[in-house]
């Protein structure tokens, strides 16, 4: 009943990776004993501690055993049902988190899986399930309980659909395998950064870095070795537009990195997948291996001299602190994802302290694209600040979930017209890191110089409670910061405590102040961007929707953080006593 | 181009390569820090040296100075941030300083007097976290590690050995020891190395060594933690903490 | 004019604050110009009536605690929290890194020399909680006096400073943890 032991990552440079090593003996044993630590380490050349650092920072390795199925419930707003878990954890006979006696099952829930467009999500032993509904956990359960190999459950169950509802300028250019490079092959790598930089192109992820910019950067970095590094850890909930092009349009992304490879100088390159996208790695691997045979990768690319680059996947095991450049780059390292500090930069000191430009899949797959058309035909679209198009992944509360693209610059208004989201009463752009924008907002334009996204729309609809959004959010900063620096490690924790406080109706005006003081001094004073971003959500909510929190506060001065009865209760049973001294009210 | 920067409207002079601290601790301005040490790699975490560079919030133990940089360090708005993010340390573990036989010794604690800190402010986390007594030497107390790395550098970095690593994730992070029990007494950590006593706080402390000093005749029961830090004034910390 | 009415009470403490708050030898019999007390160990009062402000020393380790807390928390105009183990737990917080089951099965069951094991069971006996908790996480506190205990010095200065109306405050040199 085992998922496929990642077979093409044995021939790959990247075989010996600490993350995929780990990832085959979780497989093999159901979690890492302790006694394979130390053989580990000695055959990688690695300290123990180094190991044991890596395995407790990542989600998807356990040190104690996880079911023959470990099913894992993605608990986004979009692509999560927390409901339908516990019903499967009721079926099953058993507790969230906790592996059942007889060792055949554990469930638990993670952060977004990426299928916000055809949720309920969950991975079972690593491999994505869509569409979960109540009516198939029954012959789930007995799947499960009859040990039956994932590869006989209906394969419908793991079917993922791209649900491209718009395409635009990029989606819709078929291009040849090879169009790029050979485009660029006839004139040369300056030529090709002169038209990047003509077209505006800006770092798709969200923060909008002039890409010509970092390759010229890089190019010109003083280091022995130079890497390009596509960054496919696409954990903002909300994100799932890489998927997509990672599923049906590979082939130019690989492009794009061996263009990029071109101008900077790269022999080596890195793709960091999402552990959560595993399921992708075979077609990708496949991809690579047609590259290969087609000249378009390997050494002397289209018989140009001189001209190698090769591309290793490395996949990642459940870290969203790994689509940060530098935590990415840590990660690739064999270490923690913690985020470096900066300067320097990784265009100067990346992979391994060499020069390094790490982009965005969609930014890749852009300037292949631009390589065979031109820089003004990029520049053509969009606004003057942000050209082109964005490849957007709309979820929530639509008619139609899925893959938009649209120039730069159209208002959410546009955006919800076309995605039949009208009804909404809040979205969130950017995913949980962004921006959450009311109905009053909803003429805003989707652009760097307003509302920037790496392509997250979450669409509330009037049902929903955005507190429990907000709260949803806010555990999931808690939950996937690093723990580096003080406010972003413990202040995250905290807000949680504050918003589940107010959540649960415990909460006071005291509570809601303070909450803003932490959440103001977590945001400008953490280490990264994601602590910066993680009081966002309850930031914005309290600046739009002030009802939605002050119709929960109590009318009291001020009421306790935890619940005095219950705090009785172990010394109530120890004692069997039940009388009225003891409880407290 | 002149390298001088101002701190608080006072022009100081840098070297190329020094960092906003470097250059603060050279002219003898306090910055409080806790995580960084001069001689070790700076490294950014506790952020209690957090400044204001230009308006842009910045820890001035990893940012490089350059010309002309104005930077606001003694302000109240950073006190209080700084004075924040100790409550924060402090609420984070299990910080009992009357049970604690680093008390006097402790940074966090004279930096929680340098701020005029009360109490902790916010609700406490619990956090049930493993002592390790295995070595014959030395104690490792994880209840109040505050996760600075001092050691981690200090093996690494001075002793030319890798005892310590932070291992885990967010608030659950937590050092751990390179051993393969991952016990204290199982590495190679000797008594004579840095690392065993370049802890700020009483999570590394040698053995037998306790009450040594009476509370009250320790470092910070007599001295600031500004006088203690600013790199030219030789003040030695007391008994086993010396280095 | 009438006096400052203050109220004092030990929780999870060792009364080491009381017995410092003594400290302030002869100025206590200038205090008593200005104060009276109610509810404390120096009067044997055992309820608070209405009081201008009530010294609180000690965690919370158990149900009657938080009885008391609550009982100076209502009759109390000014709540300050006196010494570490009030302000965070302290050393019956050390408690805090075992269960309480361990506690109470180490004290009454499995302890050396224990006869007749049992973990006693009366309405009298306050209930523990599971934790030793500080003061502020179940009322509000409006002032903080640190030190184990605070030195004589510092229980004067800052009731000096509220007869005196003024905001309290404590020199630096009077600040401790310890």
């Amino acid at each position: 009943m085992h998922l496929a032991p990642l077979p093409s990552l044995a021939k790959q440079p990247s075989a010996d990776h600490l993350l995929h090593r780990l990832h085959q003996l979780q497989e093999h044993h159901r979690y890492i004993p302790a006694e394979t630590l130390a053989p580990l380490a000695a055959e990688l050349g690695l300290p123990i501690s180094q190991i044991e650092a890596v395995i407790d920072f990542y989600n998807f390795f356990h040190r104690t055993p996880r079911g023959c199925f470990d099913i894992l419930f993605s608990n986004c707003t979009s692509c999560g049902d927390l409901a339908l878990m516990q019903q499967l954890c009721e079926l099953l006979d058993v507790q969230p988190g906790v592996t059942r006696a007889d060792g055949k099952v554990s469930i638990d829930q993670t952060s977004c899986v990426g299928m916000c467009d055809q949720g309920a999500a969950a991975l079972v032993n690593g491999r994505t399930l869509t569409k979960l509904t109540t009516e198939q956990l029954p012959q789930l359960t007995a799947l499960v309980n009859t040990a039956t190999p994932l590869d006989a459950w209906p394969v419908g169950w793991f079917s993922v659909q791209d649900n491209i509802r718009h395409a635009g300028l990029l989606i819709n250019d078929a291009l040849p395998a090879g169009a790029g490079l050979r485009a660029v092959l006839q004139t040369d790598a300056d030529q090709l950064l002169a038209e990047i930089k003509q077209s505006g192109l800006r770092g798709r992820g969200g923060a909008g870095f002039n890409t010509a910019l970092k390759w010229q950067l890089c190019r010109a970095a003083d280091a022995p070795e130079h890497y390009v590094v596509c960054n496919a850890d696409e954990g903002e909930p909300g994100t799932f537009k890489d998927r997509v092009l990672l599923t049906s349009f590979a082939q130019q992304v690989f492009e794009g990195m061996a263009l990029c490879a071109y101008v900077i100088n790269a022999r080596h390159g890195f793709l960091y997948l999402r552990g959560e996208y595993r399921y992708l790695l075979p077609s990708l691997e496949a991809t690579l291996a047609e590259m290969h045979a087609t000249n378009l990768l390997g050494e002397n690319i289209l018989k140009q001299p001189g001209f190698d680059f090769d591309i290793s996947i490395v996949l990642g095991a459940g870290a969203y602190i790994c689509g940060e450049e530098s935590s990415l780059l840590e990660s690739l390292e064999q270490k923690r994802g913690v985020a470096r500090v900066r300067p320097p930069f990784p265009v100067t000191h990346g992979y391994r302290g060499q020069s390094t430009v790490v982009d965005n899949v969609e930014t890749l797959l852009a300037a292949t694209h631009i390589a065979v058309h031109g820089g003004q035909w990029f520049r053509d679209h969009g606004t003057a600040q942000s050209a082109g198009t964005k490849i957007l992944s709309v979820s929530g509360d639509c008619t139609a979930p899925g893959i938009y693209e649209f120039p730069f610059g159209i208002s959410l208004q546009t955006l919800l017209e076309t995605c039949g989201g009208l009804d909404a009463q809040a979205v969130q752009v950017g995913g949980p890191s962004g921006t959450l924008v009311s109905r009053e907002e909803f003429g805003r334009k989707l652009a760097f110089e307003d509302l920037a996204t790496g392509g997250s729309i979450m669409v509330y609809g009037a049902q929903r409670d955005l507190l429990a959004v907000v709260r949803n959010f806010t555990h999931f900063f808690a939950h996937e910061s690093c723990g580096f620096c003080t406010p972003c490690r413990v202040g995250t924790p905290l807000l949680r405590k504050y918003i589940d406080k107010i959540a649960a109706g415990h909460g006071t005006a005291y509570d809601r102040e303070e909450m803003v003081r932490l959440g103001k001094l977590v945001k400008r004073r953490s280490h990264c961007g994601l602590g910066q971003t993680a009081a966002n959500p309850l930031l914005d909510l309290l600046e739009k929707f002030p009802q939605v929190c002050s119709e929960r506060l109590l009318h009291q001065d001020y009421e306790p953080f935890f619940n005095l009865d219950a705090a009785l209760a172990t010394t109530r049973d120890l004692t069997h006593r039940d009388d009225a001294e003891a409880h407290l009210s | 181009m002149s390298h001088t920067l101002f701190i608080d409207g006072l022009e100081i002079p840098f070297a190329p390569g020094q960092t906003i601290m470097d250059a603060a601790l050279a002219a003898g301005i306090y910055i409080p820090h806790l995580c960084h040490k001069p001689g070790l790699t700076p490294h950014g975490s506790c952020k209690l040296c957090t400044v204001d560079v230009d308006g842009r919030s910045a820890a001035a133990c990893t940012l490089p100075a350059t010309a002309g940089m104005k930077v606001d360090n003694h302000t109240p708005a950073l006190q209080e941030v700084r004075k924040t993010l100790v409550q924060m340390l402090f609420v984070e573990g299990n910080h009992l300083c009357p049970t604690c036989s680093k008390t006097g010794d402790c940074t966090l604690q004279a930096l929680g007097y340098h701020f005029g800190m009360l109490d902790g402010h916010f609700p406490p986390f619990y956090p049930l976290r493993e002592i390790d007594a295995s070595h014959p030497d030395i104690v490792l107390d994880r209840d109040r590690c505050v996760l600075c790395e001092l050691c981690v550098r200090a093996s690494r970095e001075q002793d030319g050995k890798n005892v310590f690593a932070i291992g885990g994730r967010g608030a659950a992070s937590h050092l751990i020891v390179n051993s393969p029990s991952g016990k204290l007494g199982d590495s190679d950590l000797t008594l004579d190395d840095a690392a065993a006593h370049i802890c700020p706080v009483g999570a590394i402390l040698p053995k037998n060594h306790g009450h040594e000093i009476p509370i009250g005749r320790r470092t910070f029961d007599l001295h600031s933690v500004t006088e203690a830090d600013v790199a030219h004034v030789g003040l030695q910390k007391t008994e086993h903490h010396d280095e | 004019m009438s006096k400052i009415r203050i109220a004092t009470t030990s929780l999870a403490g060792c009364f080491g604050c009381h017995m410092s708050f003594l400290d302030m030898d002869e100025r206590l019999v200038d205090l008593l110009e200005h104060v009276e007390f109610d509810r404390s160990p120096l009067t044997d009062i055992k309820h608070c009536q209405p009081c201008d402000i009530g010294l609180v020393e000690g965690g919370l380790c158990n149900a009657e605690n938080v009885h008391v807390l609550r009982e100076f928390r209502q009759q109390c105009k000014i709540l300050i929290a006196v010494g570490a183990c009030a302000i965070n737990g302290g050393v019956p917080a050390m408690r805090n890194h075992y269960t309480v089951q361990e506690c109470l099965e180490e004290a009454y069951l499995n302890g050396v020399g224990v006869d007749n094991p049992m973990i006693p069971s009366d309405p009298e006996l306050p209930l523990l909680l599971s934790k030793v908790h500080p003061l502020h996480e179940v009322v509000r506190v409006d002032y903080y006096l640190p030190g184990c205990p605070p030195p004589g010095d510092a229980f004067f200065s800052i009731l000096s400073d509220l007869l005196a109306g003024k905001e309290p405050s404590l020199p630096k040199a009077m600040l401790h943890y310890d």
